[in-house]
């Protein structure tokens, strides 16, 4: 249910955009969304549409890359890919492992005009 | 990697179509500065770093004055409002303390508060999930936060969203009560990540319950090696002292070393 807020801070932002970078409509925006942070990508597209609505984002298409999550074992000293944040090394089943990529959520640009 | 569409090392997208970079081929046929052109503007920006940007500014008041900020988060019906009355009552005035109440509605919880003689305000997030740290940096302006003061922030009941949106407190504190089931930790283990202390609360009721202590210790150890874990009877009394101990030991802590400047 976040994702709604999450969405409108993203139309604040292309909204703060659009003044300082002087475009008046958004085609796509792309953001980075880690595989742990509190994100549904689902929740996130259907949010979305109903937030751009009647903003200069209205219509624009949303692309979301998914960042796989990292850890690092010290128990095998190697970066392994993981899927929930309490997962354990896939090579030799230690945890707690060590996360070092995933959480992000980010707005990495739009294509305006 | 080219800076204008993406491609290149880090690129995560690919292109089911050909493009070249191109910048003339707009409608107007030309490229001038603040004519309709279609071109890829880069952000690079925390979706969150509006509200971030808030809680910094929350955490540097508390800081300067020197106030302790907890904010208590859990499921509904665990107890956070129990909890926070018996606090209250049990600290009896050893320094000043003031409570943010966060529901979707009514005013039932800050109306509880204010019964202990505490200056409590309620925030009501409508359809809103979570606080936020504008809602928060509002609040504050109504309480008059006193110097080396304890303010709880009592988040809305939900293991979810209130996660992911710093308000600028110290701590997070995620009050688990035993009926819920030792699993919670992780079901919803953001929550429990965030958190710097989970509260096993309702643990008068374990002998009619068949819920695992440890088990839920280690699912809370397991997302977060870190987390502290207390537990007690908010309802009873039993364990409370431990809580009161870590209150006051956070408040000494984040007092040490701090030079505080007097409120205005």
């Amino acid at each position: 249910m976040h994702e709604i807020s999450l969405c409108e801070s993203i139309i604040e932002t292309v909204c703060k955009e659009a003044t300082l970078e002087r475009f008046c409509r958004v085609k796509s925006i792309r953001l980075e969304i880690g595989r742990l942070s509190c994100v549904n990508p689902e929740a996130m597209f259907f949010a979305f549409n109903a937030v751009a609505k009647d903003t200069i984002a209205d219509g624009a298409v949303l692309f979301i890359d998914a960042i796989p999550a990292k850890a690092w074992c010290k128990h095998c000293d190697a970066d392994v890919e993981i899927m929930q944040r309490y997962d354990a090394c896939p090579h030799c089943e230690y945890y707690p492992l060590e996360i070092k990529q995933g959480d992000a959520m980010r707005i990495k640009d739009m294509e305006v005009e | 990697m080219c800076t204008v569409c993406g491609c290149g090392e880090n690129n995560k997208h690919s292109h089911k179509h050909a493009h070249d970079h191109d910048y003339s081929q707009g409608v107007a046929g030309v490229h001038v500065a603040g004519l309709t052109q279609t071109r890829l503007v880069s952000i690079e920006q925390d979706i969150l770093a509006k509200n971030n940007g808030y809680a910094d500014a929350n955490r540097g008041y508390f800081s300067r004055h020197g106030i302790l900020t907890l904010n208590l988060v859990s499921s509904p019906g665990a107890g956070k409002t129990t909890l926070l009355t018996k606090t209250i009552q049990a600290l009896n005035g050893a320094f000043p303390m003031s409570v943010i109440e966060g529901d979707q509605q009514t005013a039932n919880d800050a109306e509880r508060i204010r019964a202990t003689g505490v200056k409590a305000v309620q925030i009501n997030t409508g359809k809103g999930c979570h606080l936020d740290a504008h809602m928060i940096g509002h609040a504050m302006d109504d309480l008059k936060l006193k110097d080396k003061s304890l303010l709880f922030i009592e988040n809305v009941g939900n293991l979810v969203c209130p996660a992911a949106f710093d308000l600028g407190e110290a701590h997070k504190v995620v009050i688990l009560s035993t009926p819920e089931g030792e699993d919670k930790p992780l079901k919803y283990p953001d929550m429990f990540h965030a958190a710097d202390l989970m509260i096993l609360n309702k643990i008068d009721l374990l002998p009619y319950l068949d819920f695992d202590v440890q088990a839920c210790i280690n699912h809370a150890r397991r997302v977060n090696p870190a987390i502290k874990v207390l537990q007690l009877s908010a309802s009873t009394g039993h364990g409370m002292d431990h809580w009161l101990h870590w209150i006051k030991a956070s408040r000494e802590l984040s007092l040490i070393g701090r030079q505080i400047t007097a409120a205005a």
